[in-house]
Formats: C-alpha cells, sequence, structure tokens
C-alpha cells in the first residue's frame, strides 16, 4: 500500500490513497488539488468513507466540483474539477 | 460546488448492496438476546448496553461521526463539519439529560477538575490525530472492517491496563504528598495504594478533590429548575451556541457569503448562514440529533432498571445471579450508566494479562472500584461492541464494508497513537465520550476542559502528522506532490 499522485494527461491527474484512514485521504486530496490548476480534473480513488465526508466539505468551502462519485463495496472513485 | 449536481453510481462490475451480511448481524443480536433472557431475564440490564450500543454504532457510521475529526479536521483541512456535528449532539444530549435529571433518574456523577484533565486531553487529542479516530470512532470504523481500527482498540486497551496496573516504577514521580494522602486513606491491605504511581494519583490527588455541576457549584442543588439552568443552559447550551458562531466565522463564513453573492451581509444572512453550516451535512447532522437524543434516553433507562431491581450497580445483579468472579472487593463492576468508551476497553486488556498470570486486581481502579469481569458478562464492553456490530450493520447495508488491513506506517499510527490515547484517557479518567460528551451535557464544565486540551492535542498532532507527510512525500518521490 502506498500514495500515488501523478499526471495522467493535460490536466488530469490522479491520487490513489487506497488503504489509508483519517487524515490521510484528506490531506492528501488538499496538497494534490493545491498542485493543479484551475480547470484540472482529479481522480481520486480512496477506501474510507469519513475522508469522503471531509473531502465533500473541503471541496465546497474552496469552490471545488466534485462531479462524479462512484462508490461500491468500500472502494470510492471521484473526480473533482478544480475552481 | 453543487454536489447534489454530482453524478453517483455504482463502480463498474461491482455487486448490488448484499443486505444478508447486515441482517445476519441483526439476527445475531436478536437471537443472544433472547439467550441472554432464557438464562437469567436479569440480564436485560446488560442487553439495554448492548442495544444502546448497536443504536450508537449505527448512527455514528451513518454520520461519520467521529470526534477526532471534530478537532483535527479543523486544523489539517479546515472543514467544520464534525465540530458542527458535535455540537449539535451535546445540545440535544443536554436537553434530553435535563428531562432525566428532573424526572429523577440521572446515573451522572460529576468529575473532579484539575491539571490532569486537561493534561490527558492534551495527550488523547495528540494521539488520535495518528489513529484517525476517536475512541468511539475507533469503534465504528473497526464495524467498516478497518483493523487500523481494531489496533487502535487493542492499544487503548492494553496500555490503559498496564498504565493502572503496572506503574509501580513510575513511583518516583509522585510527589510525597500524594504517598501520605493515600496512605492515611485506610485502603484494604490487598489493593497496595501506596506501591503504583496511578494509586497515588488516584488516592493521593484524584480523591482529594470533589467533583460537581455547575449548578451544585454554584449552590442551586436545592432546584431542579435552577440546576436545569446552570447545568443546561449555562455549561451546555450557551457554549454550543458561541462555538458554533465561532467556527461560522472562522471557517464557514467566507465560502458562505460568496457563493450566495452577500456582500454586506444582514444578521438575518447571518444567521441564515449559521443554519446552512449545520445542515451542510445532513448525515453528521442527523446523526448528531439522535446520538444525543438516544445517550440521554440510554440513561433513562438504566435509570428506571436499578429503581426496578433494586441496585446501585450491576455487580450486585451479578452476585445475585451468582456470578462473583472479577467482582472488586465492594461487590461492583464498571457500570457508568451511560455511554462510555474506554475504562470497558482497560478491563478488555487487564482480563487478558490476568489470564496470563499478572496480578491485575492489587490497585484502586480494578480491585476496588471497575473490577475485571468476564467480557461475556461485562455490560459496558457489550456496549462497544454493540457499536462495532451496529456500525457494521449499516456498513454493509450501504456497501461501505471493506476489510483494510494495516501496512507498517498505518499499524505503527494506530499503536503508538492508541498508547498515547490510552495515556490520556486514564490520566483524565475518561475520553472523548467519558470525560467530555457525558460531562459537559450533564452540567460538569471539567468537560470542557478536556476540550480544550484535545484541541491543543488535536493542533499540535496536526503539526507534527504535517511534517511526516512532508518528510515521507520528500523521501519517496515518484509522485508529484
Amino acid at each position: 500500500m502506498a500514495m500515488s499522485f501523478n499526471q495522467t494527461g493535460d490536466g488530469e491527474w490522479k491520487l490513489d490513497v487506497t488503504g489509508y484512514s483519517c487524515p490521510h485521504p484528506q490531506m492528501y486530496t488538499k496538497k494534490a488539488l493545491q498542485k493543479m490548476s484551475s480547470g484540472d480534473v482529479l481522480t481520486l480513488v480512496f477506501d474510507n468513507p469519513s475522508s469522503g465526508e471531509s473531502i465533500v466539505a473541503m471541496c465546497e468551502s474552496d469552490g471545488n466540483d466534485v462531479f462524479e462519485r462512484e462508490e461500491a463495496s468500500g472502494n470510492f472513485v471521484w473526480k473533482i474539477r478544480k475552481a | 460546488m453543487d454536489v447534489n449536481a454530482s453524478t453517483t453510481k455504482p463502480a463498474p462490475g461491482l455487486k448490488r448492496p448484499n443486505m444478508l451480511y447486515s441482517i445476519a448481524i441483526v439476527l445475531i443480536v436478536i437471537l443472544g438476546s433472547v439467550w441472554a433472557l432464557s438464562i437469567d431475564n436479569r440480564f436485560l440490564y446488560l442487553l439495554v448496553y448492548v442495544w444502546f450500543g448497536v443504536i450508537y454504532g449505527i448512527f455514528l457510521q451513518y454520520g461519520r461521526f467521529c470526534m477526532a475529526a471534530a478537532v483535527r479536521d479543523l486544523f489539517a483541512v479546515r472543514v467544520p463539519r464534525m465540530a458542527v456535528g458535535m455540537m449539535i449532539a451535546v445540545g440535544l444530549y443536554a436537553l434530553v439529560a435535563s428531562v432525566v435529571t428532573l424526572a429523577g433518574f440521572n446515573t451522572f456523577h460529576a468529575h473532579p477538575l484539575g491539571w490532569h484533565v486537561l493534561i490527558g486531553g492534551l495527550i488523547f487529542g495528540f494521539g488520535f490525530v495518528f489513529t484517525g479516530g476517536c475512541a468511539s470512532g475507533s469503534l465504528y470504523k473497526a464495524g467498516e472492517g478497518n483493523m487500523n481500527s481494531m489496533l487502535v482498540i487493542l492499544a487503548i486497551s492494553f496500555t490503559q491496563a498496564i498504565v493502572v496496573a503496572e506503574s509501580g516504577w513510575l513511583n518516583w514521580m509522585a510527589p510525597e504528598a500524594w504517598v501520605a494522602s493515600a496512605a492515611a486513606k485506610d485502603m484494604p491491605e490487598s489493593l497496595s495504594v501506596t506501591e503504583g504511581w496511578f494509586d497515588l494519583f488516584t488516592a493521593g490527588y484524584f480523591w482529594d478533590m470533589k467533583g460537581a455541576t455547575l449548578g451544585e457549584m454554584l449552590g442551586a442543588a436545592e432546584s431542579p429548575w435552577a440546576m436545569a439552568f446552570w447545568n443546561t443552559f449555562v455549561n451546555a447550551l450557551l457554549p454550543v451556541i458561541v462555538l458554533l458562531i465561532a467556527l461560522y466565522a472562522y471557517y464557514y463564513r467566507k465560502s458562505y457569503l460568496r457563493k450566495s453573492g452577500l456582500a454586506n451581509p444582514s444578521l438575518k444572512d447571518e444567521i441564515s448562514g449559521i443554519w446552512h453550516m449545520c445542515i451542510s451535512s445532513k448525515n453528521t447532522a442527523i446523526a448528531g440529533i439522535f446520538l444525543g437524543i438516544f445517550a440521554g434516553l440510554h440513561m433513562w433507562v438504566t435509570g428506571v432498571l436499578r429503581e426496578h431491581y433494586e441496585i446501585f450497580n450491576f455487580g450486585e445483579l451479578l452476585s445475585a445471579m451468582g456470578y462473583t468472579q472479577g467482582l472488586s472487593v465492594q461487590d461492583t463492576v464498571f457500570d457508568p450508566g451511560y455511554w462510555y468508551i474506554t475504562t470497558q476497553e482497560a478491563q478488555w486488556g487487564a482480563w487478558v494479562l490476568e489470564k496470563l498470570g499478572i496480578d491485575m486486581m492489587d490497585n484502586i481502579f480494578f480491585g476496588l472500584d471497575n473490577g475485571i469481569p468476564n467480557p461475556l458478562l461485562n455490560a459496558p464492553g457489550f456496549m462497544s461492541i454493540g457499536i462495532i456490530l451496529g456500525a457494521a450493520i449499516l456498513a454493509n447495508a450501504r456497501r461501505e464494508f471493506k476489510w483494510k488491513m494495516p501496512s507498517l506506517e498505518t499499524a505503527t499510527f494506530a499503536i503508538v497513537g492508541g498508547i498515547l490515547m490510552g495515556i490520556g484517557a486514564r490520566l483524565a479518567m475518561g475520553c472523548n465520550i467519558g470525560a467530555f460528551f457525558a460531562t459537559v451535557t450533564n452540567g460538569d464544565p471539567s468537560g470542557w476542559i478536556f476540550l480544550l486540551g484535545m484541541v491543543g492535542g488535536g493542533y499540535l498532532g496536526v503539526k507534527v502528522f504535517t511534517k511526516w507527510m512532508d518528510w515521507k512525500m520528500a523521501r519517496d518521490g515518484g509522485c508529484d506532490l
């Protein structure tokens, strides 16, 4: 298990924090979004449900858009567009 | 961002929600309850703890309700979601507790207030940044299949048991005044109260203070309505209102005004903003409301049962049923009558250590007060197991259950953080539930001091955790952060 954050295309990034509990996913997501430019899209992969609540609230506060959420069997794949 | 406008869909190739596991757990609880009652119907007293534990677990999982997040996320990601939920729960619990008190069924006893509450809260708050969950949060996350949280529970359990029963090597830290005061207490020789740091702390320091609710401190004990005013309104509801306004001002107002397009907000706009903050995470707010209500009802039901069985402590009932093993010298066991977490975990750890041949009853904590009952007869212990089961019921129903195994990094955090939480909980004589949630809601101001310690510890913990993350990313490379 290791965190990974990579650029996957033009304006597209992927952060995988599978296996990590609070507060890793939300803190890594915050750092990842800070690194990205406005309009870039982050694909976020995680499996800690409670981090999702914090990430939604964090995005809402900063104006970032969680525009797609796939959720099943404890695995979450979200797409976030940076404001 | 409009979260409601986002699309939510199941990941491709994954199955529909499997309710079978949830139904199986519900059946286990029902059949276990019937079995216990068939042995002796007085086990109803123990089962009340189980059932309230299941309810707590369901709502904790529903709202992702974790008091570690309430403190940590303020500093880590500037998110007040959980802090707001926690304040809602405090407000509701306080209101129900007030009714329970007026009805004469309150089981709460105020905690003595001293430096130990602040220091204990500080250590506890520092630790829970690394474990990823508070005492109750770790239980519900264990119910989601998170084995890191199981490690946290183990670390909390054994640390507390060792701190309480095997702290003689720390005697040099006990002031002479504690030793003299403890020796003067005339305790049974079997407890050897002058031979362990925690015993000296308890008998030589803690017992020399008196716990009191705010109403009692202000001499209002004769008037139930005056007590309700001081204990419920002044000690609980007023601080909740002040803290909600502070959370709004520091963490929510700016983004709310930006999204609402309000350049010069009126008082009405500001109140509307506070309301929006409270309902911004509906799950958390709903969980806060119901956890508060059920925590109060729990006290009520236990109080009624104590009156029905004419007991003050479950140990009397166990003794009457013929179960005398593991009772304290006073024939008592730990039986708070309300939501509590860490003391029963200490009993679990002590029970295992005693089975390994270590004498765990030669101290005040277990030998005089709480006993070390068999886990199958540990009523508050079953409340904690109920929390795990309740969370597992809902996590399976929501397709969120997943066995999550620890890595070396997360296991280290879980164990070290859990050890710190265990030390903090014993120093403060409680955790985020016993030393904070149950106290402030029942008129005991010591809980706010514990919260102050938790906030300080959480702030320091986030600083250290951030440095760890930065160091790790610089060391590992291989990513673009």
